[in-house]
């Protein structure tokens, strides 16, 4: 039961995310960021003051996009670098 | 009263050679898992007297002809570890069947010690090789051309059930459960339609539904009647339609849930037939659908989706647990798998954290948006084969599990126990503490027996034709009180 309640919880914190900022990298909305958000906000984001709900808001969207971009620039720095020619290259026997 | 759950996986890996025009499957496999040494003298030989892949569950015996490698290949291709598993050349690919074990977490693990020690070996390995040669290992089904090999899966079931009882459910459980354990692929093969992105690894590779081939014309459910126990008593359910997953999450839910269902047919509580009409065109059309909204064809003259099939499964497991007492996985289990089902059902793409499928698609998405790729460029099928790379730093599983992005359910200190060590609650933890203590006297291994060779020249086979026996629990003491195997044995007749 304690799984359900989670994603339940989760979902409503990817919908205020979602109202929170407009052009968001697909990763942000990812359910083990909502979890760490809400760890570092203590349970509080209703507490926060109504005026500056979005600013804050925004400012983890910018965190979030910041995230992204650091994963993406990591992905880029190991990705084979002759990707046309490795994948054509892969060929493998038939197994089990 | 359905038996306890004894399971394990079998995983066959990918390999190829950077930089080198003479590559080689085959001696590249040799070399891989040779490179792995535990056994110092390496000349401890596995025992294929014991072994009967020909015998099919439907009660006959397919003609054909038995592989049994002289000595010197035997030792060359083979290699049984100290925590139980055992490490090995399949045709052209290194495969690594972890040791028996009694629940999904000690899958996870297990399987997991197996991606270290493949990947211990693979670094081994390369300073064999010519400068610039560089050897990597892919833990996924596929070349994307055709050609497929395994990861398989291995229950223990009642023998007192009949196979037809088993089939049945099975069809449309196992031509569907791939929403929430498939691996995802990049484009489709075998005569598949075309398509950017599939659910599943394997769906594109079978094309019957059931049968005892592994390697050709695939069946949805494999009729391999070889119990490695007491074939009075078991059979040995051999899956071959799941998915190389790497997600803890994945790995947990696809044995976790599989053996609930196992249990439940084993207690005849299917109440509800779930039967396809055509499960073999179903298994593709579902891995080719991720929006999840496929309508299939069933026996009764109606239609469901997949996720209204597993959602079916999912009820008639929630009364069967209702009626009796879960062990604290199998609860765990289940919770997971509802909740699982029920974000499938609102969106898929909240699942981008635990489902193996749903993570790569999420990260294949995002990089094609920042680089204005599209689905047939060779970086995205780049990206598809290296998040199956075992290699820690440059595998993008592994970049994502570093980075926070995927939720883990064992750790890294119990994988890496299990890299040297058995599980305690099945006889593996027998044949791994002999491997450890008696290696020199260890003359030969099979699943269901360990033999040894006491320099007399005789050779005694010690059976364990009983998987839940030979744990730390009654044979520990017996160990400590052997200082040699001879000892070992002189003790079990007293």
């Amino acid at each position: 039961m304690k799984t359900n309640h989670q994603s339940e919880r989760g979902n409503e914190s990817r919908a205020r995310i979602d109202l929170g900022a407009d052009p968001m990298p697909l990763y942000m909305a990812s359910s083990a960021e909502q979890q760490k958000q809400k760890q570092k906000g203590g349970g509080g984001d209703e507490g926060s003051g109504k005026g500056d709900g979005t600013q804050k808001l925004a400012e983890k969207g910018e965190e979030l996009k910041e995230e992204m971009d650091n994963l993406l620039d990591e992905i880029d720095a190991v990705l084979e670098e002759n990707a046309e020619e490795f994948v054509k290259n892969y060929v493998q026997r038939g197994g089990q | 009263m359905a038996i306890a759950t004894i399971m394990g996986t079998e995983i066959e890996f990918g390999i190829t050679v950077k930089n080198d025009p003479d590559f080689d499957p085959i001696s590249s496999c040799v070399l891989i898992v040779n490179a792995y040494r535990e056994d110092p003298e390496g000349r401890i030989l596995w025992d294929y007297d014991q072994e009967n892949p020909l015998a099919d569950a439907r009660g006959f015996q397919v003609e054909g002809e038995k592989y049994t490698p002289n000595q010197q290949e035997n030792i060359a291709r083979n290699k049984t570890l100290i925590n139980g598993a055992r490490y090995y050349v399949d045709h052209a690919h290194p495969e690594y069947s972890g040791p028996e074990v009694t629940n999904a977490r000690d899958v996870v693990i297990h399987e997991k010690a197996g991606e270290r020690i493949v990947e211990m070996s693979r670094r081994e390995a390369n300073t064999l090789l010519p400068a610039g040669a560089e050897m990597l290992v892919y833990k996924n089904n596929s070349d994307r051309k055709g050609n497929s090999y395994g990861c398989h899966e291995n229950y223990l079931m009642d023998r007192r059930t009949s196979f037809k009882q088993v089939v049945e459910p099975l069809l449309p459980f196992f031509a569907t459960r791939q929403i929430w354990c498939g691996a995802g692929k990049v484009g489709s093969e075998n005569r598949s339609h075309p398509c950017d992105y599939q659910i599943s690894q394997r769906a594109d590779f079978f094309e019957t539904e059931v049968a005892l081939d592994t390697m050709v014309k695939r069946p949805i459910v494999n009729t391999r009647d070889e119990p490695h126990a007491d074939r009075e008593k078991y059979r040995r359910l051999h899956v071959i339609v799941g998915d190389s997953n790497m997600s803890e999450y994945t790995i947990y839910l696809r044995n976790g849930v599989t053996a609930l269902i196992l249990s439940m047919i084993e207690d005849g509580a299917i109440t509800k037939p779930l039967s396809l009409r055509d499960p073999v065109r179903a298994i593709r059309e579902v891995s080719h659908d991720p929006s999840l909204r496929v309508k299939l064809p069933m026996e009764d003259g109606g239609q469901r989706t997949a996720l209204e099939i597993q959602k079916g499964f999912l009820d008639m497991v929630l009364a069967y647990a209702a009626s009796r007492t879960l062990d604290p996985i199998q609860k765990d289990v289940l919770q997971k798998w509802e909740s699982v089902i029920e974000s499938l059902g609102r969106n898929p793409m909240e699942l981008d954290t635990k489902i193996d499928w749903i993570i790569k698609k999420r990260m294949i998405e995002s990089y094609m948006g920042r680089k204005k790729l599209d689905w047939s460029d060779s970086q995205v099928q780049m990206l598809d084969l290296q998040y199956h790379d075992l290699r820690p730093d440059k595998g993008l599983y592994f970049l994502l599990e570093r980075q926070g992005k995927v939720e883990r359910i064992v750790t890294d200190e119990e994988i890496q126990y299990a890299v040297y060590h058995p599980p305690v609650d099945t006889r593996a933890y027998f044949r791994g503490e002999c491997l450890r203590r008696y290696p020199g006297e260890v003359f030969g291994v099979n699943w269901d027996s360990i033999s040894f060779g006491l320099g007399d020249d005789s050779i005694k086979r010690v059976m364990m034709s009983e998987p839940f026996k030979g744990t730390k629990q009654f044979v520990e003491s017996l160990l400590d009180r052997s200082k040699t195997a001879a000892e070992l044995l002189e003790n079990m007749q007293s």
